[in-house]
C-alpha cells in the first residue's frame, strides 16, 4: 500500500518537474521584456516598457510583421478550403485509389520540413520562378493543408449524413445544402482549422526562410535580429505579444467550439475540441 | 387479391420490376407494385430485407439498376430527390440543430419565395397540424424525441408533397410514446389525405396503422395485403411466422371431395378444409403443414365440451402478461408444444404447468401451408 503510494508520488513530481522544464522559459520572455537591462541575464535591474517603445519605431519589424499577416491569413484561408473539401469528400465519398490519394496528401505532416522547404526551393528554380512571399504561401499551404484535414475530418465525422439528404430532400440544391447546412454544421471545425494553420504558418521557419525573396516573414526578421545582442529584449518583448496574441486566440476559439456545441445540444466538456 | 379497400384510387406510385444491386450483392430481386392516392403503405421486413433500400430509390437518394418507378403518372429516372414530389421523414430525424423549430419547418419553403406573411403562416399552420403550436421560436436542440419526430413531419408535410416517406420513425421512442405517435400518425395521415409509406420491422406496427403492407424478404415482396389478410390467411411459413405468432403442425391429405379436402393433422386428428380455404393454385397433395393462431384455441376450463373439436394436453409452461396468459401446451402425440393464448376474463382460473388441459377449437381456423 505505502509502495504504492509512493510510486505515485514519484510519478507526480515528475510530472510537476517535467511542465515546469517545458515551460520555465515561456516565463521569462515576458520577465525579461519588461528588465530594464540589455544583457539577458538574473538578478533583473529594474522595470521598463522601453523595449515595447522599440518596437513601435522599428520599421523592418513593422513590414515583417505585415508580411507574415499576410502570408499566414492567405494559407490559413486556401488551406482551410482546401482541407474542407478532402474531408468532406473522404467522409462522404469512397473512389479509387482512396487511401494511396489521401495517405499522399497527409504526407508532408511527417516528411521533414527542411526537405520539403529545398525541393520546393530547386522546382521553383527550375522552373524560373521568383521567390516571393506568395512561394512562401505555397510551401505553408503544403505542409498546413493535412492539419486541416485532419481537424475538419473529426468535424464531419460527427456530422449525420441524413442531414444533407433532408434538406437535399427538401428541394434544396447541393450547393445550397452546403451553405445552408454543412458550413454551418462544420463551423466549428473550420475556426479550429483556421486557427491551427495560422499559428503554423505564422510561427514557421525553414519553409519562409528559404522560399522568400526580399521580404521576410516574422520568425526570419526575429533570427536575423538575434545576432545583434543590443536588439534582444526587443526580441523579448515581442516574444511577448507573440504569446498573448495565441492565447487569446486560443480562448476565443475554443469559446467558439463550446458555444456551437452547446447550440447543437452537446455537452461541451464531452465534445473534442482543440483544447 | 382479395384486398378490396379504396379500389376507386388512382395509382400514386409504380414500381416495375424494380432491382438494386450494391456490387455483387443484389439487395432487391424485382420489386412490382402499385401504391394508391392517400393510403397508409408500409414495408415490413426483417433488417436487410431491402425495405429501406426501396423508399431511399422512391425518395430518388439511390437509383434503380433495373426497372422503372413511376410517381404521379411521371417516370422517375433522372430526377434527383430536390425535385420529387415526396418529402421523408429520416429514421434520426435530421432535425438542422443550428435552427430554430421555425426554421426547421420552413426549411424547404424559403426556396419557394413566397410573401413574408403568407411564410409565416403556412409554418405556423404545419406547426400547429403537429401540435407544436408556439414552438417556432425555439432551439431545435431543446425539443425531446416525440417534438422532434413532430418537427420532422411538420417539415414534410409543408412542402405539401404526393408522398410522404416515412423511415422506421417511431424507433427511436420509448414503447409508451411510440403508441401514441402510432395513433397520432394515422390520425394525421387520414386528416391531411397524403399517401403515407412507412418502413418497419415492428409488425404491430405496421398493422396498426397501415392500409396496405408489403411484406418483403430477402430483396422481394412476398405477400401484399391488408392486415386483416396478412393476419388471418398468410400466403406461407414465412409471413406467417413474422406476422404474429402462429403454431405449424404436420399435415397430409388424405381425400378430396367435391366441396372439402379432407386432412390428417398432428395432434388434432382428422378436419375437413373447404375448398376455398386453399390458396390459389395449391392442390391438397401440396399441403404438408396447417396453422393455428394462439387465440384460436381455447382451454376448456370448467369441463363443458363448447367447441367444436377437443384435444387434451399437458401445460408446460404458463406466462401471465395480467389481461392475458400464454400457455404453452404439450398436445398428446405431439413433441413440441403449441402456444395457446387466453384472456384472463373475470373468475377464470390460471392453470398451471403439469396440469392437464381440455384445448378446444374450430376447424375454420386452420391455416394450410405448403
Amino acid at each position: 500500500m505505502s509502495n504504492r503510494r509512493n510510486k505515485l508520488n514519484w510519478l507526480n513530481v515528475y510530472a510537476v518537474v517535467y511542465m515546469v522544464f517545458l515551460y520555465a522559459p515561456v516565463v521569462l520572455l515576458p520577465i525579461f521584456a519588461f528588465n530594464s537591462s540589455t544583457i539577458i541575464a538574473f538578478p533583473l535591474s529594474g522595470f521598463t516598457t522601453e523595449w515595447f517603445g522599440v518596437l513601435w519605431t522599428t520599421e523592418a519589424l513593422h513590414n515583417a510583421v505585415r508580411n507574415s499577416m499576410l502570408v499566414s491569413v492567405s494559407t490559413a484561408i486556401i488551406s482551410t478550403v482546401l482541407g474542407l473539401f478532402a474531408a468532406r469528400a473522404v467522409a462522404r465519398y469512397t473512389f479509387p485509389f482512396q487511401r494511396g490519394i489521401m495517405g499522399l496528401v497527409m504526407l508532408p505532416l511527417v516528411l521533414p520540413e527542411i526537405i520539403i522547404a529545398v525541393s520546393l526551393l530547386i522546382v521553383l528554380i527550375q522552373l524560373g520562378l521568383s521567390l516571393s512571399l506568395w512561394t512562401v504561401v505555397l510551401g505553408h499551404v503544403l505542409i498546413c493543408t493535412p492539419f486541416s484535414i485532419a481537424v475538419l475530418s473529426s468535424a464531419f465525422r460527427g456530422l449525420d449524413p441524413s442531414m444533407e439528404e433532408a434538406s437535399f430532400d427538401l428541394g434544396e440544391t447541393h450547393w445550397g445544402t452546403f451553405r445552408r447546412v454543412t458550413f454551418p454544421l462544420v463551423m466549428p471545425g473550420v475556426i479550429s482549422s483556421l486557427l491551427i494553420t495560422f499559428t503554423i504558418s505564422l510561427d514557421e521557419f525553414i519553409i519562409a526562410f528559404f522560399l522568400t525573396g526580399t521580404d521576410v516573414t516574422l520568425p526570419v526578421y526575429i533570427w536575423s535580429q538575434l545576432r545583434f545582442p543590443a536588439k534582444l529584449p526587443s526580441i523579448m518583448a515581442l516574444g511577448t505579444i507573440l504569446l498573448a496574441l495565441t492565447v487569446v486566440l486560443l480562448i476565443l476559439a475554443e469559446f467558439f467550439r463550446r458555444r456551437s456545441a452547446t447550440r447543437r445540444g452537446l455537452d461541451a466538456s464531452t465534445t473534442e475540441g482543440l483544447i | 387479391m382479395l384486398d378490396t379497400e379504396k379500389p376507386h384510387a388512382r395509382t400514386i406510385i409504380d414500381l416495375d420490376g424494380v432491382t438494386k444491386s450494391f456490387g455483387s450483392v443484389q439487395a432487391l430481386k424485382g420489386i412490382t407494385a402499385t401504391i394508391r392516392e392517400g393510403e397508409f403503405f408500409s414495408l415490413l421486413g426483417p433488417s436487410g430485407c431491402g425495405k429501406t433500400t426501396l423508399l431511399r430509390m422512391i425518395a430518388g437518394f439511390e437509383d434503380p439498376t433495373t426497372g422503372t418507378i413511376t410517381i404521379d403518372d411521371k417516370p422517375m429516372a433522372g430526377i434527383a430527390a430536390n425535385h420529387r414530389p415526396t418529402n421523408m421523414v429520416f429514421q434520426s430525424y435530421a432535425i438542422f440543430p443550428h435552427l430554430s423549430v421555425a426554421d426547421n419547418v420552413g426549411y424547404g419553403l424559403k426556396k419557394r419565395r413566397l410573401p413574408k406573411a403568407d411564410y409565416k403562416r403556412e409554418v405556423e399552420q404545419a406547426l400547429a397540424m403537429v401540435d407544436l403550436g408556439g414552438y417556432g421560436p425555439r432551439a431545435a436542440h431543446t425539443l425531446s424525441g416525440g417534438q422532434r419526430q413532430r418537427v420532422a413531419l411538420a417539415r414534410a408535410l409543408i412542402m405539401k408533397p404526393k408522398v410522404v416517406l416515412l423511415d422506421e420513425p417511431l424507433s427511436a421512442l420509448d414503447k409508451k410514446l411510440r403508441d401514441q405517435m402510432q395513433l397520432e400518425l394515422r390520425q394525421l395521415q387520414r386528416s391531411v389525405g397524403i399517401t403515407f409509406i412507412l418502413v418497419t420491422h415492428d409488425q404491430e406496427e405496421a398493422l396498426i396503422m397501415s392500409d396496405r403492407i408489403a411484406v418483403m424478404f430477402d430483396g422481394q415482396i412476398e405477400q401484399l395485403a391488408t392486415p386483416e389478410e396478412l393476419y388471418r390467411r398468410p400466403v406461407n411459413q414465412r409471413v406467417a411466422s413474422f406476422i404474429g405468432v402462429m403454431n405449424f403442425l404436420g399435415a397430409q391429405a388424405t381425400g378430396s371431395t367435391d366441396t372439402h379436402v379432407s386432412l390428417d393433422v398432428q395432434a388434432l386428428g382428422k378436419i375437413d378444409i373447404p375448398h376455398s380455404g386453399l390458396p390459389k393454385g395449391m392442390k391438397p397433395e401440396d399441403i404438408h403443414r396447417v396453422g393455428v393462431r394462439p387465440e384460436m384455441m381455447t382451454i376448456l376450463i370448467d369441463g363443458a365440451p363448447s367447441a367444436e373439436r377437443i384435444v387434451e394436453g399437458e401445460v408446460t409452461e404458463t406466462s401471465y402478461y395480467g389481461d392475458m396468459t400464454y400457455y404453452s401446451v404439450r398436445l398428446n402425440g405431439l413433441e413440441t408444444p403449441v402456444t395457446i393464448s387466453m384472456r384472463n376474463t373475470a373468475g377464470r382460473a390460471v392453470l398451471r404447468p403439469g396440469e392437464t388441459a381440455r384445448v378446444g377449437f374450430a376447424t375454420d381456423s386452420i391455416i394450410v401451408f405448403r
